[in-house]
């Protein structure tokens, strides 16, 4: 009797994910972008169970509003700006510094690429602008390679959290170098996120085994055949994949070993 | 005066600032920053800020995406 009180109590215990001081109850962090408009996208992000979600900045156009500022205020979502698009350091933080302006918030998911094909962080540039950017007040999540060196590297100038790639971003390649992953969350004295090419729930479940503190995913969603359903299947794949990683996961072994009594 | 807004030249009157620019955007009350020449020009000052002669300004929005 006790025993499964016990399981009851661990399985719905309080686990927030924190950043720079702040909690948040869910580890899926979601993108808002590729949904085919905001009555799917809301219904996507309500499933998803998602605190946190990301925006983009962009030049406004005369007739264009706020829609999705909009209802990620009405769901109680917090807005959490990204740079993306962004190919140097100094454009960065000049989008950050507008972001923080029109949305009054210092926290930024700092994105710098290389080029259109990849989109692969430049880690030359990420590195500028995060220390930049640090150096300025902000509290800085940069998406990152799956760079075991860069991560310390950017976690040592003193942003908040790293969000190494699985795979680049809306390729839904899953987690390529896994034991790149596992590295930096060994290191890592921040929380690391997961942050880009997750395709299907067993990625994101995974990622959270591999140690990661939460997952970042738009694509996925947004682009997946029914974005409600899926949304759903990422909350539920990240809760699993980080019950298991605080349970304890048994070790891989070349040879069977009996679960039943030998006779 | 000549000033270049979001990529588009546009006229404004001498004595403009900042504010006349947002005019055309319908002056949203919140998620819009501004930057003229790469600074941003906080929301407090847009009114005490006038434009300068052959200015580049850019107006932001938050839209979908990430």
């Amino acid at each position: 009797m006790s025993e499964t009180v016990v399981r009851e109590s661990t399985a719905t215990e309080v686990d927030p994910l924190v950043i720079a001081g702040r909690s948040f109850g869910s580890r899926l962090i979601t993108g808002t972008g590729g949904a085919a408009n905001l009555a799917v996208l809301e219904r996507a992000l309500v499933a998803s169970g998602t605190e946190l979600t990301t925006v983009a900045m962009r030049r406004m156009d005369a007739e264009g509003g706020t829609g999705v500022l909009d209802l990620l205020r009405r769901l109680g979502i917090e807005a959490l700006p990204n740079t993306a698009g962004c190919r140097t350091a100094a454009e960065a933080v000049l989008t950050a510094r507008l972001a923080r302006e029109a949305l009054e918030t210092d926290w930024v998911k700092l994105e710098v690429v290389a080029d259109e094909r990849t989109l692969l962080p430049d880690p030359v540039e990420l590195l500028d602008a995060a220390e930049r950017l640090v150096a300025d007040g902000f509290t800085v999540l940069p998406y990152t390679n799956d760079d075991p060196v860069l991560a310390r590297r950017l976690e040592d100038v003193g942003c908040a959290a790293v969000m190494p790639l699985g795979s680049p971003i809306g390729t839904g390649l899953g987690i390529r170098n896994p034991h790149n992953i596992e590295m930096i969350v060994a290191a890592a004295g921040v929380p690391v996120v997961l942050d880009a090419g997750i395709g299907t729930a067993s990625d994101a479940a995974q990622a959270m085994e591999l140690g990661c503190a939460a997952v970042l995913l738009a694509t996925a969603v947004t682009r997946a055949q029914d974005p409600e359903r899926m949304a759903a299947a990422m909350r539920a794949a990240v809760s699993a994949g980080r019950l298991a990683r605080l349970a304890g996961r048994i070790p891989r072994r070349y040879w069977a070993q009996a679960s039943s009594p030998t006779p | 005066m000549r000033v270049r807004v979001n990529g588009e030249d546009r006229e404004f009157a001498e004595a403009a600032t900042v504010a006349d620019v947002l005019v055309a955007f319908g002056t949203p009350a919140a998620g819009v920053a501004v930057a003229m020449d790469g600074d941003v020009v906080p929301r407090g000052v847009w009114q005490s800020t006038p434009l300068r002669d052959g200015a580049t300004v850019e107006v932001l929005t938050a839209v979908q995406g990430g």
